[in-house]
């Protein structure tokens, strides 16, 4: 015990004296929450429109007027020619185009079917997608409103409509950082945690001072350990710090408990610090140490959920996703804090993470020789 | 208690290289012993494996009657190890890092002082300061502090004066006569051949291969050869020329002389001379000098080579 305790002095002595590293630990993250949630977002704001309007009949100007009034577009140039629009979106100053042909207004007021065509930058697949679903709900809102007139002049009668609407449940808004923060939580502590913990190990054996450990009497279990707490007090004090502001600056609703979140926390940390520890024990450089690091990382994040929804991803996607351990976390967290979840609702989820931890830190204690 | 040191059939490998063939070596309970042999002769990964980092291929050893292998978690308790990379830590103080040590092996440094002592009042005026900051000297005198901070039966110094100051050297070396008295066997490895005579015994190592133990006096006894130093103009002309010579048995640079060896008993002087003169060399001084431990080593290495 008395062994453990100095080991941990003298971990935390090493941290606080590396004056490089501490703002890396303590500053960074807090910029990287505050950046990313109001960057990371999805809220599809300022869409550049070009317009080529060869009908200028009154129906054409009431639709792009309705483009115009719409916060989420901006009508840069209305033209006639298709051509000079495409060359806009060669230069990248335009996201889409809005093609009336002549017929257009003649058609409606034939009561036609009226068609317009829109063209879409789609050099980014996901914000195309965007594009087309903000484009058509304008469109069809004027769709609407257009066939209502033409039914009520012809009949006399009111038309009634079904009207469906949607509630978005637990974040009524759809508002993103809600969404997203919580996210970029568990990315903080991942990467705190992940690299934090590669890094170390291999960095003993990189300047030297392993050996001299080696063949001191100290046990496996317990130098891993010494270098395992320092990491989960450091992502626990980091996870504080984002849930604080996550509550304060943002202000996005804590429904569940912050406790439960703790618990998860402790459990998926163990899981993130043994892994780098495994990754620690396996390489010769810090250097190695880092770019097995990444590459578990990226891999893990870019399929945790965070950004794409894990629904869209293909079949085979989906089912490497039960070992990532951040897709767990990041759901996890999620359903705590914006839907109230309690403990049995996530209890399978901490089971998992809680069968990574064990065996990722035993494979850790297993591969860690103090024989060559 | 008899911590002798019983090496038998010791060998290693490493992929291609065969780093120790087969070594036999009997180092005494409280002896100061010397492994002496170039860079790459194997007496680092020796210590590695004496000092349980490493697991032999064949053969084995013990130190006392306990098993390098077999006990390895005893032998880490009664032994003191410093590598020859400094291998502290560098962002800890002085007193950090003897406390650490200390309390790795569940001891205390008020415990152990009476060993350290001599030692450790040396560097206690700097014990707040980084150990990354000293000078080589005063590392090395940490490190020493270090791996004695638990009484070891057993010292293992690999290359502890290299990159050190003649003045630290010296100083280390009187370290290592007073840590004897104290009843340690402490093994030294050294590039240095001057190191050897302050060695009880020593051990020449090569190639992996021990070409000889012997006390470092006999060891220069046993030199047949009359050795002479000869100097001249230019020293590295003359080496080239005297390789040609057919009597060479051996030449080799020394400091600012050549050594060389003739391959008859008696020869005169005179003949040396003459063929370097025709060979164009001016100011050549020749004497007879009395042979040192570096001359034993090259030519028992180059002896051996010869076997091969």
């Amino acid at each position: 015990m008395r062994v453990l305790k100095y080991l941990l002095q003298k971990e935390f002595l090493q941290i606080f004296r590396n004056k490089s590293m501490l703002p890396i630990i303590f500053v960074m993250p807090i910029l990287q929450l505050c950046v990313l949630s109001f960057a990371a977002t999805y809220d599809m704001k300022n869409t550049n429109l070009y317009i080529v309007d060869k009908d200028l009949s009154s129906h054409s100007r009431e639709l792009i007027s309705k483009f115009n009034g719409s916060p989420f577009f901006t009508v840069k140039e209305i033209g006639f020619s298709v051509e000079e629009a495409e060359k806009e979106i060669y230069k990248d100053k335009i996201d889409a185009i809005l093609v009336f042909n002549d017929d257009f207004g003649k058609s409606v007021d034939l009561k036609k079917g009226a068609s317009v065509q829109v063209l879409i930058n789609a050099i980014n697949a996901s914000s195309a997608g965007l594009y087309n679903a903000y484009i058509s709900s304008v469109i069809q809102d004027y769709n609407r409103k257009v066939s209502a007139s033409i039914r009520e002049v012809g009949t006399g009668v009111p038309v009634h409509f079904v009207q469906s609407s949607y509630l978005h449940q637990f974040n009524p808004e759809m508002k993103y950082i809600p969404y997203m923060l919580p996210g970029l939580l568990v990315l903080l502590v991942t990467v705190i945690g992940l690299f934090l913990s590669a890094m170390n190990v291999v960095r003993e054996k990189e300047i030297g001072t392993i050996e001299q450990i080696n063949v001191t009497p100290i046990r496996k279990s317990q130098f891993l350990l010494a270098k395992l707490i320092p990491f989960l007090i450091i992502g626990f004090f980091e996870l504080g710090i984002g849930l604080s502001i996550a509550a304060f600056l943002f202000k996005i609703p804590f429904l569940g408990s912050v406790w439960l979140v703790y618990l998860v926390a402790f459990v998926y940390l163990i899981a993130i610090l043994g892994f780098g520890l495994l990754i620690s024990t396996q390489t010769n450089t810090q250097q190695q140490a880092m770019f097995i690091a990444w590459f578990f990382m990226v891999i893990f994040l870019l399929m945790s959920g965070l950004f794409t929804p894990v629904e869209s991803m293909p079949e085979w996607g989906q089912t490497l996703n039960i070992l990532n351990p951040i897709a767990y976390f990041i759901k996890v967290i999620r359903m705590i804090l914006l839907k109230g979840s309690g403990f049995f609702d996530i209890v399978d989820e901490i089971a998992i993470l809680t069968l990574f931890a064990v065996s990722v830190v035993s494979i850790a204690v297993n591969r860690y020789r103090k024989v060559a | 208690m008899n911590a002798g040191i019983s090496i038998e059939n010791l060998s290693k490998r490493y992929g291609s290289v065969q780093a120790l063939k087969h070594i036999n070596l009997d180092i005494n309970s409280g002896e100061l012993f010397g492994l002496i042999g170039p860079d790459g002769a194997g007496k680092t990964t020796l210590f590695r494996l004496l000092a349980t980092l490493l697991l032999p291929d064949k053969g084995g050893a013990r130190m006392g009657d306990i098993d390098i292998v077999g006990d390895y978690k005893q032998i880490r308790n009664l032994l003191g190890y410093m590598p020859g990379k400094f291998s502290l830590y560098q962002d800890l103080s002085v007193i950090e890092n003897l406390e650490f040590f200390a309390t790795v092996f569940d001891t205390r440094i008020e415990d152990n002082m009476d060993m350290i002592h001599d030692i450790w009042v040396q560097i206690e005026p700097f014990k707040d300061r980084l150990a990354g900051n000293l000078s080589g000297g005063m590392k090395q005198k940490l490190a020493l502090c270090c791996a004695l901070i638990h009484q070891p039966k057993v010292l293992l110094l690999d290359e502890p004066t290299t990159g050190v100051d003649a003045v630290s050297r010296s100083e280390f070396w009187q370290m290592l006569k007073s840590l004897k008295s104290k009843g340690i066997t402490i093994v030294v490895a050294t590039p240095y051949m001057d190191e050897a005579n302050l060695c009880e015994r020593v051990a020449l190592i090569k190639d992996g291969e021990i070409l000889q133990v012997n006390t470092p006096q006999e060891i220069v006894d046993q030199f047949e050869r009359k050795l002479y130093a000869i100097k001249s103009d230019d020293n590295y002309q003359c080496l080239l020329d005297l390789r040609e010579f057919e009597f060479t048995n051996s030449v080799f640079l020394f400091g600012q002389t050549l050594h060389y060896t003739d391959v008859r008993k008696e020869f005169s002087l005179e003949e040396v001379n003459s063929y370097l003169k025709s060979k164009g060399h001016l100011n050549l001084e020749i004497e007879h000098v009395k042979p040192g431990i570096e001359d034993c080593f090259m030519a028992l290495s180059t002896k051996a080579d010869g076997y091969e």
